[in-house]
């Protein structure tokens, strides 16, 4: 018996994976570092107001984020920007923000909502950070597709 | 001697705790790290904030992925634990001085984790991560390479300071603090604030636990609070005894690691036991006495 083919990640998605997949416990850190000090700061027009950003509860350290879906005639072709704010204190979270914000940020809408839920499980990093961990990027992007769909519905 | 010296010198185990000045001296002078030298160790909630930048010579030792067994709920054992202390250059006898984020949560558990494999000499730094830096102490990202050393096999002895589900079930009746935030205590809330992944099926607190949330021993910079501040508290407050058996608990085992250490190295409590399985047990396990 086989099991159905994984639904594919986004290119940029999957090249990420592919750098974390292939590298070494510590080598995995140094990326979630990158990613981490990489992650964009809030624009204007969201900074000091996390009260226009949603909170992701599932992560260790408090995560905001939200979502801007661009105007188009279909899902095809809007554009979806996420903005993320977590504290210096909480790189992992950051990390995670980091790679979901690199990996997704300018897709369309279809891309993002077409993204599988277990994408954050296939970087290889539950070892290196614990499983138990990965649970907010796994929180992160659910928000992310949650926030997509409402902000497209008709 | 120092405001914070005499602070120190006032508890009842006063050997178990050093200053940021005292940690300053022992790297400037060279002390820390090398095969004599005292071995330095960073223990956090967030595993990559070593990696930011730590104390010069400190190294990681994480909760998730070095203490805990990656199959069983439960710790490591004897041979791991040689490993885990042994390839960061550390050996029974070193003096190992532990700091973490969050008020030292982290740094007290691995220190009691420590405590389970008998390793005599483990201290923390009062006021963990946040005091250093906030002192605008030295950062660096520089990871040391200690060259590995043999440590000796030590067989867990869990009876004296950790406590299992049945071990609390034959001990209602007697003292023990509930160490969770008021709302996870009364059950109104089933996970602590910002952690609803570490949930339980059922909410409220062991029968006769009293409330005092961890947080309360410690200052805002996270250092600890005086003995006698702490004796307002626990002795005065509560009404607990350095004579009690005394059980903590929480939710995982990490914050009643604090207390922990709070009620047996700052307060000299005879008998503490940490309940690991704490809330994330209790809470979702059949027909056991739950208080609302």
């Amino acid at each position: 018996m086989s099991s159905p083919a994984p639904t594919p990640l986004p290119p940029s998605l999957a090249e990420i994976a592919e750098d974390f997949s292939s590298a070494s416990n510590d080598l995995k850190l140094q990326l979630l570092l990158e990613f981490s000090d990489e992650l964009p700061g809030l624009p204007e027009r969201y900074a000091g107001h996390l009260d226009q950003l949603e909170r992701v509860d599932e992560c260790q350290s408090p995560l905001f984020l939200t979502v801007e879906v661009e105007d188009g005639t279909s899902l095809d072709d809007r554009p979806v920007h996420l903005f993320f704010d977590a504290p210096a204190e909480a790189p992992t979270t950051r990390g995670f923000a980091g790679i979901l914000h690199e990996g997704l940020d300018g897709l369309t809408a279809a891309e993002v909502l077409a993204v599988p839920d277990d994408a954050p499980m296939r970087f290889g990093l539950a070892e290196a950070v614990s499983p138990l961990r990965m649970r907010g990027m796994v929180a992160m992007l659910a928000r992310i597709k949650r926030q997509v769909r409402a902000k497209t519905a008709a | 001697m120092t405001a914070e010296d005499a602070k120190i010198s006032a508890y009842a185990h006063p050997e178990r705790l050093v200053t940021t000045e005292w940690l300053a001296e022992q790297i400037a002078a060279g002390r820390v790290g090398g095969p004599d030298g005292i071995a330095l160790l960073e223990s956090d909630e967030d595993v990559l904030l070593y990696t930011t930048g730590h104390i010069p010579g400190a190294i990681k030792i994480d909760w998730h992925v070095d203490l805990n067994d990656p199959v069983n709920r439960d710790y490591i054992d004897g041979a791991r634990f040689a490993e885990v202390l042994g390839s960061r250059g550390i050996s029974r006898d070193t003096t190992v001085v532990i700091y973490g984020d969050k008020s030292n949560w982290w740094a007290a558990y691995a220190l009691w984790v420590f405590s389970l494999f008998g390793h005599e000499d483990v201290r923390l730094l009062d006021g963990g991560r946040a005091k250093w830096i906030a002192e605008g102490r030295e950062l660096t990202r520089e990871v040391p390479e200690p060259t590995p050393v043999e440590y000796p096999v030590a067989e867990r002895d869990d009876a004296p300071i950790r406590a299992f589900k049945d071990d609390v079930l034959a001990h209602l009746g007697t003292p023990l603090v509930d160490v969770r935030s008021p709302g996870e205590y009364t059950g109104e809330l089933l996970h602590m604030p910002d952690y609803p992944q570490e949930g339980a099926m059922r909410g409220g607190h062991i029968p006769g636990a009293k409330s005092v949330p961890w947080a309360r021993a410690a200052n805002d910079d996270g250092s600890f609070k005086s003995r006698e501040e702490l004796e307002a508290i626990y002795l005065t407050e509560q009404g607990l005894s350095p004579q009690d058996d005394v059980v903590a608990y929480c939710r995982i085992g990490e914050r009643s690691s604090h207390t922990w250490f709070v009620l047996t190295h700052l307060l000299g409590f005879d008998s503490v036991r940490n309940y690991d399985g704490s809330w994330t047990e209790w809470g979702n396990a059949v027909r056991v006495p739950i208080e609302r």
